[in-house]
C-alpha cells in the first residue's frame, strides 16, 4: 500500500516472487507499476502493509538489500559529466567494490552491452538504444541477485529493442531474478514467466502469459472493417458470433475459439467486410479486456 | 558528534565514492575546470582594485582601539573569508542543486546502497576541497603581496576550512529548499549584502548601534573577524566564540540538510 497525501497510488497488492523468476508488473499509466517498484528498489517506504525484500525489511535493511539489486529507472539517469566508462566504475564504486575491481567489472559490461568502443565517449551523443544499454549495465555492475527494470525498453526502435531483450534473456538465464514493469504485450511475452495485470493500484489478473490469455481471452481474434459503414451499428447483427463482439471506432473484434467458422457465420448472415483478419489471441487482448480502452494518463 | 555519525553508519567507502565521482567530473571536460578557476578571480580582483587601489586613497584603518593597519592588510583577510565563503557555497548550492533537481544524479546514487547522510557528507568534504584551492592560492597571493606573515598565513588555512564547513553545511541546507533557478537570485543577493557590509571593506565599529548587533549575528561577520584575527596575530579569546559559532552552523546545516534530503529523495 502506497499512499501520497488523498492519494493512494497502490491500493494494496499481494505478490511473490521466487528467486530466478522472471516477474512482469503489466498495466496503463497510473496503474501504480513505478511506486510498486520504487518499494521494491528501497527508495520508497509502504506506507501499510509488509514488504520483504530478499527475506529482509527495507525500512531496516535498506542499504543492504540495495547492495543486492540491479536497478533501470524508467528515465535514464545516467551521470552526463562522466564518460561511459566511468559511468560503470563510478557506479561500482558505490557499491564498494575496489578501483581495479571497477575497472575489470566495467570491461566486462561494456562487452556485454555492445559498447565497448565508446567506453571513452561522454554519455550525450549516444543513441537513446546505447544509453538504455549503458543504463542496464550499471545495473549489472554488483552482480545483484534481483533486477528491477522499469520499462526497459519504452521508445526504442525495434531492432534496440530486440538486441535488449536478448541481453535480457541471458541475464534470465544465468539464474537473476528479474521484475520488470512493461505496457509491451510482446515484450511480456517475451520475457515473462509470470505477471499480473495492474489497474487503479489494484491487481485484476494473475498468471502465465498463456493461461492469461485462456483465461481471459479466446484462442482466436477476428478483426473486421466494414469500410465507411460505423461498426456501432453493426454490432447488433453480429450478435452470437464467437463469444464476444467488441466495436472499436475503425473496426469490430469478435472473440472467438474458431475464427474461420466465425468468418463464415458472418458471410452466411449477408454482411460484406472490406477486410477480414483471423489472428491468434494476444497478451494485448487481455490486457485491453481487463484495463478498457479509456485513456487514463 | 561521533556517536552521532556511529549512529547514522556512514561508511567512508561510500564517501569516499560520493567525492571520486566530483573528481571522475573534473577530469571528463574543460567547462568544469572554467568553472572553478573563476570562482578564484574575483575576490582577487576586489582585493586589487579595493584593498590596493582605493587604500592608496584611505591610508590606514584602525584595527582595534591602539592598532593602525594599512588599508590593504585590513581587506586582504576579509576577501580571503569571502573567498572560502563563495568557493563553498557555489559547489553546495548551484551544482548540488542542479545534480538534486536536474541531472538526477542522487537519485541513481540512492538506488546504491549509498545513504543520503553519505551524499551529504561527501558533496560536503568536495565543497571543502574547492573551497581549499581557492584559500591557498590566495594566501599565496596575500603573502606575495606582503599582506601577511608566512607562519600566520600558515595557521590561516585551517580556519578557512572551517569557514568552507559552515557555509557549504548552510549552502546544501539552502539548496533542499530552494523551488528553482529563480531563489539563486536571492540566495545571491544576500551573499552580496553580506560581502559588502560583513566587516569587510570598513570597521563594524563605524556603524550605528543597532546595525552593529544585526552584521555581529551574521556569519560572515564572524568569518572575516576570524580570519583576520589569525592573518593578522591579533588573537584573543573572542575568536573561540567566532569559531563555536562556525562550528554549530556546521553541524546545523549538515543535520539539517541530510534530513530533508531524505524526505526529498526517499519519498
Amino acid at each position: 500500500m502506497k499512499r501520497f497525501g488523498d492519494f493512494t497510488a497502490v491500493d494494496g497488492i499481494d505478490v511473490s516472487v521466487a528467486p530466478g523468476e522472471a516477474f512482469g508488473f503489466l498495466g496503463p499509466n497510473g496503474a501504480g507499476k513505478s511506486s510498486t517498484m520504487r518499494m521494491i528498489a528501497c527508495v520508497s517506504m509502504p506506507t501499510a502493509g509488509e514488504l520483504r525484500i530478499l527475506g529482509k525489511d527495507p525500512a531496516v535493511h535498506g542499504s543492504e538489500i540495495r547492495a543486492r539489486l540491479g536497478v533501470c529507472p524508467q528515465l535514464d539517469n545516467l551521470d552526463p559529466d562522466l564518460s561511459v566508462r566511468e559511468n560503470l566504475t563510478t557506479y561500482a564504486r558505490y557499491f564498494g567494490l575496489s578501483r581495479q575491481e571497477a575497472r575489470r567489472r566495467a570491461e566486462e559490461l561494456l562487452e556485454f552491452a555492445q559498447l565497448t568502443e565508446k567506453a571513452a565517449s561522454q554519455v550525450e551523443p549516444l543513441s537513446g538504444g546505447m544509453k538504455r544499454r549503458l543504463t542496464i549495465a550499471r545495473a549489472m555492475v554488483n552482480d545483484p541477485d534481483l533486477v528491477l527494470l522499469d520499462e526497459p525498453t519504452t521508445g526504442l526502435d525495434p531492432q534496440a529493442r530486440h538486441l535488449l531483450w536478448e541481453r535480457l534473456f541471458r541475464l534470465k538465464q544465468e539464474g537473476k531474478t528479474l521484475v520488470l514493469t512493461t505496457h509491451y504485450m510482446d515484450e511480456a511475452e517475451q520475457l515473462c514467466d509470470r505477471l499480473v495485470v495492474m489497474d487503479g493500484g489494484r491487481i485484476v489478473a494473475e498468471g502465465s502469459p498463456r493461461a492469461l490469455i485462456e483465461r481471459y481471452s479466446t484462442a482466436e481474434v477476428v478483426e473486421l472493417r466494414f469500410g465507411v459503414l460505423r461498426p456501432a451499428d453493426l454490432v447488433g447483427k453480429l450478435e452470437g458470433v464467437g463469444e464476444r463482439v467488441d466495436p472499436l471506432p475503425d473496426r469490430i473484434l469478435v472473440y472467438t475459439g474458431d475464427g474461420d467458422a466465425a468468418v463464415a457465420e458472418v458471410h452466411r448472415r449477408g454482411l460484406a467486410p472490406s477486410s477480414v483478419l483471423v489472428r491468434r489471441s494476444s497478451l494485448e487482448d487481455v490486457f485491453l479486456h481487463l484495463t478498457g480502452r479509456r485513456l487514463v494518463d | 558528534m561521533v556517536t552521532t555519525l556511529l549512529a547514522m553508519r556512514i561508511s567512508p567507502v561510500r564517501v569516499g565514492a560520493v567525492i571520486g565521482r566530483n573528481v571522475g567530473a573534473l577530469r571528463s571536460g574543460p567547462s568544469y575546470w572554467l568553472v572553478l578557476v573563476s570562482g578564484f578571480f574575483e575576490p582577487l580582483l576586489y582585493l586589487l582594485s579595493i584593498g590596493v587601489g582605493v587604500g592608496a586613497l584611505v591610508g590606514e584603518v584602525p584595527l582595534d582601539a591602539d592598532r593602525m593597519v594599512p588599508y590593504a592588510v585590513f581587506v586582504a583577510p576579509a576577501m580571503l573569508a569571502v573567498s572560502a565563503m563563495s568557493g563553498a557555497l557555489s559547489e553546495t548550492t548551484f551544482n548540488f542543486f542542479f545534480k538534486m533537481k536536474y541531472m538526477k544524479t542522487f537519485e541513481a546514487v540512492l538506488a546504491t546502497p549509498v545513504r543520503p547522510m553519505e551524499i551529504a557528507f561527501g558533496e560536503l568534504v568536495w565543497a571543502l576541497v574547492r573551497g581549499s584551492l581557492y584559500t591557498g592560492v590566495f594566501l599565496g597571493v596575500m603573502v606575495a603581496l606582503g599582506l601577511a606573515a608566512p607562519w600566520w598565513a600558515l595557521a590561516a588555512f585551517p580556519v578557512t576550512i572551517l569557514v568552507g564547513l559552515a557555509f557549504g553545511a548552510a549552502g546544501m541546507a539552502i539548496s533542499t529548499l530552494m523551488r528553482g533557478w529563480q531563489d539563486f537570485d536571492l540566495l545571491s543577493t544576500g551573499q552580496f549584502a553580506l560581502f559588502l557590509f560583513s566587516g569587510t571593506f570598513s570597521p563594524v565599529a563605524d556603524y550605528p548601534g543597532v546595525l552593529q548587533v544585526v552584521v555581529w549575528a551574521t556569519p560572515l561577520y564572524q568569518s572575516v573577524e576570524l580570519v583576520r584575527g589569525v592573518v593578522l596575530g591579533d588573537l584573543g579569546w573572542g575568536l573561540l566564540v567566532h569559531a563555536g559559532y562556525l562550528v554549530v552552523m556546521a553541524v546545523a546545516g549538515l543535520v539539517f540538510a541530510a534530513r530533508r534530503l531524505e524526505r526529498l529523495l526517499l519519498p
